[in-house]
């Protein structure tokens, strides 16, 4: 059996997390103060996730970047060529919370959203 | 052919421009910075001496008062900050009193006018925050502080109105005799004048030996200074120098800044490289330790900035100021260190009577020897600003909050005669930036205005010139 | 003049938050001036993701976050000017404004929530040596640049300072395609949080050099490098341990200082070790009617605190307005009770400051939540309380930083109890 040791990412509280291994098995989790704690602990010792944030361009307001997240976590590996991704995409305005802005970006089967308004010259708000 | 060159537009060659253009005179100043005031002029420490310091009989005395007299005039015609606020010079023991005799029997010598030796009681009542170990203080009600950068700017923006040129972004290389004159060989071709002045600061030794068999040498001696927040601006309500002793050396000076602050320094270590502004951290102890020698409960952790500058420190310790005898119509303008920004008004007038005397310009009758300042709208009462809104919006938008500098000042800073280029060029012009965030907040708002107005990309936009670019590329053009 | 009941300076997640809530409290006319071009103050630039798992049980970016309560504010159709600047607030609440529209303006408010945030302490303050190029920004510059205008400000980065927002742009630079070569932390323990050392740093590999400080910076024009150092436990650089990184860009993430200059300008008393104002139960300040809320108060970790901080401020200036406007008119029969003298509390042993710093029993809620930092690592210690000499609270917290904000609770009903409370005591005990 191995013990290793992560610090959760799910909250500010960064719980200090022990894992006792068996294999690819994974017995125990202790440390965490919630369920999300051990659900981040399994899934970082096999399939670590991040969500990835960034921001794309946008023309037609005095906005020139809308910030854009996606919308559930994806492979770890996946991050720089989700941000690669993103590097030409150029929106126009007006952009709202959620519009989807790229569409299951590189293969992950997961979308990237707007996370921000972004109002037309025409209709500031 | 011009007939004359300035080489540098620091405070010297800006005041020798100004009191040029008086002339009918075909002048320019080169300038390898892009700016005006880039080098010593930018950073020192806004004194305007009495003018006990200096050696009686010697130049720097003369000019001292001379330049000291006329500052209050300047100021008002060329609408600069300047504060006649007086100086005190500290004495904490007894045994050292004669050393502040001496001073005084000095000053009086070269013509400074209502000093007063100060026992401790009426120090203490002048200057609450003094050292509790002062047992007397040289007054000299004469002295004042002035904004280095404001007086350099007007200086050469009058200059300018009155028709010099300005090269700026200009390096001279070389200095070749030709018949009648010069050539000025610079990275941005050559150019020849009937006359040099040579007002290089720093590089000042080098110009002059290039055309003289009588070299001369300037040593860059660094001053590192701090400055510290608004809050701590009146500690000291007027310049507070040490009395120069055995043990301390000559000590650092305390005093409030036009714009407020309160600044400590210099320090004076001689350095190889004349472009060795960088300030180490022993320089900055050193300003520690000797600072709350004479000034009590100085608030150190108030510092907002460190900067250092270099004096240009020639061999003799005396501005030379003349035609060189084996090099006709080349005018050394070197040696300026202290009291060279206290000086420069007479510097200017002195060069340029050399000048007169050898060229006989005719009067320029188009001189015109006044200029207006940037509007500092915080001078007027609400009704005025709100007026000024209504005509002009962009005073309505702050763009440095610490300073509280508007759109309209950074407009007017761009936009004037030699206007700013960079965020140090409106920094200078408007204090935009120069508050205690130190331009984190309004440096990309100054950038985008710079850009606007002069029409250039943000990648153009520098900090001061050359190769300081502040932003290199968009996100993610290198993936 | 003009006159609204409640005036709110700041319109970033303080002032939305106040602002919502003393509408939310009765009072329909607030105002809120805002200086920027938008509402959602400094969230608008955090596009990371991880706030509101306390507020809104979920995971969002800043300007999400923000757009909430910019929302909530449209829906209750509160008063706010962006682009409006506060020139001066007097103690006798005109508070003198000035935008490019209205020129210069001045209102009369009853009550004023002071909500300005916080700025970024500069290079200056740390007095490193060195020239001074182009290519130093403070994190939040950077991430100004980068987040809201797409501007790379260099290539390669070495980032001093392990606060939050330091270790955050060291993910952003990455992200953006630059090389984030080193995050030097002068403290033996990072000021950030645990989870961002590990999804911004160890994520990518970037080391984080604790105990080491920039004793120079290379570069006349554009930066071209710095020299890191390790320092000793007073904080010196030992000789010897000099290492040169070659670097165009140093981000600094050395601290956040309330921005108090109208605090200041109004004569408020200030607390030194938080540079935010004094307040009591109501976090109101030394001038009746004036409230204070979120980073200009004190510096906060999770913007969650400041939104519930900022609701509670709202609150109370809607409770003094309805008090005050009744004795002011006469209308309401209510006596004013004189007021008891207020509990001090005093932050001691490891407890560098505690907010509120007076409790007046009668006027607190039945649960007053003490927020507090404490100076140094502690581990496997206790937060304690004591109503003079008497321990009443002792709780066990396995650990606690400088860079996370705790807090306590106090209970009314307890309090009641000790009707001759003078002091209320909060410090760290040993196991």
């Amino acid at each position: 059996m191995v013990k290793i040791n992560l610090i959760c990412i799910g909250c500010p509280m960064g719980c200090p997390l022990t894992i006792e291994k068996e294999g690819s098995n994974i017995l125990r989790v202790t440390g965490n103060t919630c369920p999300r704690g051990d659900a981040y602990a399994r899934k970082e010792l096999t399939n670590p996730t991040r969500i990835v944030t960034s921001t794309v361009a946008v023309e037609g307001s005095d906005v020139v970047r809308v910030s854009v997240k996606t919308r559930e976590d994806i492979p770890k590996d996946m991050i720089f060529a989700c941000v690669k991704a993103l590097k030409n995409v150029r929106l126009k305005a007006p952009v709202h919370i959620g519009d989807v802005v790229l569409e299951n970006v590189a293969g992950t089967g997961v979308d990237v959203v707007a996370t921000r308004e972004v109002y037309s010259l025409s209709d500031p708000g | 052919m011009y007939d004359v060159m300035i080489i540098g537009a620091g405070v010297s060659g800006a005041a020798a421009a100004r009191e040029l253009s008086r002339y009918k005179v075909n002048a320019c100043v080169v300038e390898k910075a892009e700016d005006v005031c880039c080098g010593t002029s930018k950073a020192n420490s806004g004194i305007v001496h009495a003018g006990y310091d200096a050696v009686a009989g010697s130049l720097m005395a003369k000019l001292n008062v001379e330049g000291n007299e006329m500052m209050g005039d300047l100021a008002k015609e060329l609408d600069f900050p300047f504060q006649r606020e007086g100086s005190l010079v500290v004495c904490l023991q007894e045994e050292n009193r004669p050393g502040l005799q001496e001073l005084y029997d000095r000053g009086v010598q070269n013509g400074v006018k209502d000093m007063r030796i100060l026992e401790r009681g009426e120090v203490l009542q002048m200057e609450p925050n003094i050292s509790e170990e002062v047992v007397a203080a040289l007054y000299a009600p004469t002295a004042g502080i002035v904004c280095p950068f404001g007086l350099n700017i007007a200086m050469a923006e009058n200059a300018y109105t009155n028709g010099v040129e300005f090269k700026f972004n200009t390096e001279v290389k070389q200095i070749e005799k030709i018949d009648g004159g010069y050539r000025l060989v610079t990275d941005k071709g050559d150019f020849e004048t009937k006359c040099v002045v040579n007002a290089a600061g720093v590089y000042a030794d080098v110009f002059h030996n290039m055309v003289s068999g009588k070299k001369i040498h300037i040593t860059p001696r660094r001053g590192d200074y701090q400055l510290l927040d608004k809050a701590a601006g009146t500690h000291v309500n007027r310049t507070v120098f040490a009395l120069p002793n055995r043990k301390y050396g000559k000590g650092v000076l305390v005093t409030p800044t036009t714009h407020g602050n309160l600044l400590v320094g210099p320090t004076a270590i001689d350095v190889d490289n004349p472009e060795g502004t960088n300030t180490t951290a022993e320089g900055l102890r050193e300003l520690t330790e000797k600072a709350g020698l004479n000034v009590k409960n100085l608030p150190m952790r108030q510092v907002i900035t460190s900067f250092a500058g270099l004096r240009a420190h020639e061999d003799n310790h005396e501005f030379i100021i003349e035609e060189l005898v084996d090099a006709p119509g080349f005018i050394d303008c070197a040696g300026m260190e202290s009291p060279g920004l206290t000086s420069a008004p007479a510097v200017g007038k002195m060069v340029a009577d050399i000048l007169q005397q050898k060229m006989h310009f005719e009067r320029n009758p188009d001189f015109n020897g006044t200029r207006k300042g940037i509007l500092n709208p915080a001078t007027l009462s609400i009704e005025e600003r709100d007026e000024l809104i209504k005509k002009h919006p962009a005073y309505g938008n702050i763009i440095c909050r610490c300073e509280m500098i508007s759109e309209g000042e950074i407009l007017d800073a761009i936009h004037r005669p030699l206007g700013a280029k960079s965020l140090d060029g409106v920094k200078r012009r408007t204090r935009a930036g120069m508050g205690r965030c130190q331009s984190g907040f309004c440096a990309p708002r100054t950038m985008e205005i710079l850009a606007r107005e002069l029409q250039v990309s943000m990648y153009d936009i520098t900090k001061s010139g050359g190769d300081s670019n502040i932003v290199v590329g968009t996100n993610k053009d290198l993936l | 003049m003009k006159a609204y009941d409640i005036v709110i300076i700041g319109g970033g997640p303080a002032g939305l938050a106040a602002a919502v809530s003393a509408r939310k409290n009765g009072i329909d006319s607030v105002l809120v001036l805002e200086r920027d071009k938008e509402l959602g103050g400094i969230l608008n630039q955090c596009i990371h993701n991880g706030f509101g798992l306390h507020t809104f049980k979920e995971e969002l970016t800043g300007p999400e976050y923000a757009a909430r309560f910019i929302a909530q504010a449209k829906e209750l159709h509160l008063e706010y000017k962006r682009n409006t600047m506060v020139m001066e607030i007097s103690p006798e609440k005109v508070v003198t404004y000035m935008n490019r529209t209205e020129g210069m303006q001045q209102i009369q408010a009853k009550a004023v929530v002071l909500a300005m945030g916080c700025r970024e302490r500069s290079r200056g303050a740390l007095n490193i040596p060195g020239y001074r190029p182009a290519g130093i920004f403070s994190a939040g510059t950077a991430q100004r640049l980068v987040n809201m205008e797409g501007y790379m400000p260099g290539r390669e980065v070495v980032i001093l300072g392990s606060g939050d927002i330091g270790l955050i742009m060291a993910r952003r630079m990455t992200l953006e395609g630059a090389k984030v070569k080193v995050v030097s932390e002068l403290m033996p323990y990072s000021g950030g949080l645990k989870r961002n050392i590990v999804q911004c740093l160890d994520d990518y590999g970037i080391p984080l050099k604790l105990s080491h400080t920039v004793i120079d910076i290379r570069g006349k024009e554009r930066l071209e490098g710095v020299t890191l150092a390790k320092v000793d436990e007073g904080g010196k650089p030992v000789p010897g341990t000099e290492e040169d990184y070659t670097c165009d860009t140093l981000l600094l993430s050395v601290g956040l200082i309330p921005e108090n200059e109208l605090s200041n300008g109004m004569g408020i008393e200030m607390n030194r070790v938080t540079s935010g104002p004094n307040v009591n139960e109501s976090l109101e300040t030394s001038i009746p009617g004036v409230f204070a809320c979120g980073n200009v108060l004190h510096v906060h970790d999770l913007v969650d605190f400041v939104s519930e901080e900022a609701t509670a401020a709202g609150k109370n200036a809607a409770e003094y307005v309805r008090q005050n406007s009744g004795a002011a008119c006469g209308l309401d029969g209510r006596e004013v009770l004189p007021q008891k003298a207020a509990i001090e509390l005093e932050a001691v042993a490891g407890v560098r400051y505690t907010v509120p710093k007076t409790i007046n029993v009668e006027r607190m809620t039945d649960k007053l939540t003490v927020r507090f930092r404490v100076g140094a690592v502690y581990k496997n210690c206790y937060v304690s309380v004591y109503f003079d000499e008497e321990r009443v609270i002792h709780k066990k917290r396995p650990v606690m930083a400088p860079g996370e904000m705790e807090d306590i609770r106090l209970d009314k009903a307890k309090l009641l109890e000790y009707p001759d409370l003078k002091k209320i005591t909060i410090q760290i005990e040993e196991a």
